[in-house]
């Protein structure tokens, strides 16, 4: 018996990362939604959070934010669904989320339910014994296949989820879930398609949704919206009083942090949305019909993403005024690289150099070639085995700058100008080692889901 | 022939990371008139864009005119994924501005 609608509540595009605002959320709750969903999670922050296995949200924000989707749900009676935890969706942010969930229902006297949780990360042996057996682990956006030597430099690593444990999930009897690393959509369209809504229109719910008020105009983040899906459309409404869901934002919100805004490729298929008709339903309301929902041929293919340790890092910071250096900058980066290489070597470890008023934004995108700016700031980033001689790598680089050595320079005491006569501790080196897709034979085989039952 | 600046024709021009190995540049009209000039005006393509960031054709992955938003959309691949050392811009949201002053001829 499936419903004639469903209506999914979607508080915050990205849960924790700043606080969801809460006048809309009301607004949205009061209307009695048939689920809660967020995403928590993105590979926006950098490779540094999942190499390190940590948040960059605030705790009290995260703890905010569940606590008004559960406040509100178990209220209602009704699922709450988190997806890609804690901003990597790795195994400790699972069970931290869980925790606040626990916490949550004791501080504020909850009646019993069942919380669902499932992990995401793969560990690398899996991954290690099927490049032995031959399997081969796909590249995206132009990266080769996976090498044993790849894996060999990962740290961590995640599998993005597709529906498939969020539905176990339910199948389970959840009343809220809180899932490891996921692909955006899932978390909304895994609802959708449990209670009976065609694929092409859910996964869609999921894509619309996922970011919240961003589909909404005018730009304001962290405000609630909520999407309905029917057998035949999907429909988006903002709730923030001043906000509306238009033809030109929903459009617009297509394409965002996206290569391409036709296509959303996900574990299980892809949603083709190049004949999606977007409709002005009411004032604060999009229509959208005509997604395709294409399955995967053969095979489903999990995307991973791993991150990798480079090394420790310090930073330095000089600035430079005397036009004369200025004009040789590049003279001066190659002095300063020189005494490095004096200490260290050419190799075992790295040094960059951002020039800010030469190109340390755009650095080789950059049109603009002559410096304009009548001051430079250089900010050196040293990168080493150890804090020591990180320490020591970014030490040399920053005050030979201080030293370099220019035929023509009128100033003598001194080519930089310091904020501070020291470098600072970074945090380490990370990178993307892995942007991929394995095929399983099971989805499920890279995530197991736990049920519990939390007591009051 | 007058000209116009594109940041004074388009209501958004933005870049930001889409996943780690790529930047997506998004161009957003509120006018169709203002999105189909500068469409027609074949001042932004694949070529142009190459040329103005000293790029390879190659290294975009997409260019697309998406017609129901009113804009113009092209990615980058990166040399490098997002944050790898000697990243100068985390979440690739500053790498819009040579897009603002692409001379469109108006009428």
């Amino acid at each position: 018996m499936s419903k004639d609608e469903l209506r999914i509540l979607c508080p915050n595009g990205h849960l924790g990362f700043a606080p969801t605002k809460e006048a809309s959320f009301y607004i949205g709750a009061k209307t009695k939604p048939d689920y809660y969903c967020c995403d928590s999670g993105s590979d926006d922050i950098g490779p540094g959070p999942l190499g390190a296995d940590i948040s960059v949200s605030h705790y009290q924000w995260q703890k905010h934010d569940l606590k008004l989707m559960l406040l509100a749900s178990r209220e209602q009676g009704v699922p709450m669904i988190v997806g890609s935890a804690g901003d990597t969706g790795t195994r400790s942010r699972v069970d931290m989320y869980v925790r606040i969930i626990k916490e949550l229902a004791k501080e504020h006297n909850i009646p019993d339910f069942k919380l669902a949780y499932f992990y995401s990360d793969v560990d690398k042996g899996y991954l290690k014994e099927k490049l032995d057996k031959g399997v081969v682990i796909e590249g995206l956006d132009g990266r080769d296949s996976l090498t044993h030597e790849v894996l060999e430099r990962t740290d961590r690593i995640v599998a993005v989820a597709g529906i498939h444990p969020f539905v176990k999930a339910l199948d389970m009897g959840a009343d809220v879930i809180i899932g490891g690393r996921s692909s955006d959509c899932a978390i909304f369209a895994a609802p959708a398609i449990w209670e009976g809504f065609p694929e092409n229109l859910s996964y869609y719910l999921g894509k619309v949704l996922e970011c919240a008020s961003f589909c909404a105009e005018p730009y304001g983040a962290k405000e609630t919206v909520i999407g309905t899906i029917t057998q035949s459309d999907v429909k988006v409404t903002a709730m923030h009083p001043d906000q509306r869901c238009t033809v030109a934002s929903v459009a617009g919100h297509a394409m965002y942090e996206r290569a391409n805004p036709f296509y959303e490729y996900f574990a299980g298929g892809m949603l083709d949305m190049t004949n999606c008709i977007y409709e002005q339903y009411d004032e604060k309301t999009c229509r959208i019909k005509g997604p395709k929902f294409v399955p995967v041929e053969g095979k489903v293919k999990v995307k991973l993403e791993g991150s990798g340790k480079v090394g420790e890092r310090y930073i330095g910071i000089a600035g430079v005024r005397d036009p004369y250096t200025i004009k040789n900058i590049d003279q001066v980066v190659e002095w300063s690289r020189q005494q490095v290489r004096e200490r260290f070597g050419d190799t075992g470890y790295q040094l960059n150099y951002r020039i800010f008023g030469k190109n340390g934004v755009m650095g080789e995108y950059e049109p603009i070639k002559k410096i304009k700016s009548h001051e430079l700031c250089l900010v050196v980033e040293g990168i080493a085995p150890t804090r020591e001689m990180a320490e020591e790598v970014t030490m040399i680089a920053t005050r030979q700058v201080f030293y370099a050595r220019l035929p023509e320079v009128k100033g003598t005491a001194g080519t930089a100008a310091f904020v501070v006569d020291e470098v600072m501790p970074a945090s380490p080196a990370y990178e993307w080692t892995m942007n991929h897709v394995i095929p399983v034979d099971d989805p499920m085989e890279l995530f197991e889901v736990n049920l519990i039952e939390v007591k009051r | 022939m007058k000209t116009l600046k594109l940041a004074q024709l388009a209501k958004t021009i933005r870049s930001k990371n889409a996943g780690t190995d790529k930047i997506t540049f998004d161009i957003i009209f509120k006018e169709r008139e203002k999105y189909e000039l500068v469409k027609k005006s074949k001042c932004i393509t694949r070529e142009t864009i190459a040329g103005l960031y000293g790029i390879e054709p190659s290294r975009i992955s997409d260019f697309v005119e998406f017609d129901p938003a009113y804009a113009i959309k092209f990615t980058i691949v990166r040399s490098k994924p997002s944050g790898s050392p000697g990243e100068g811009d985390l979440f690739g949201c500053q790498q819009y501005p040579p897009l603002l002053n692409i001379q469109i001829p108006v009428a």
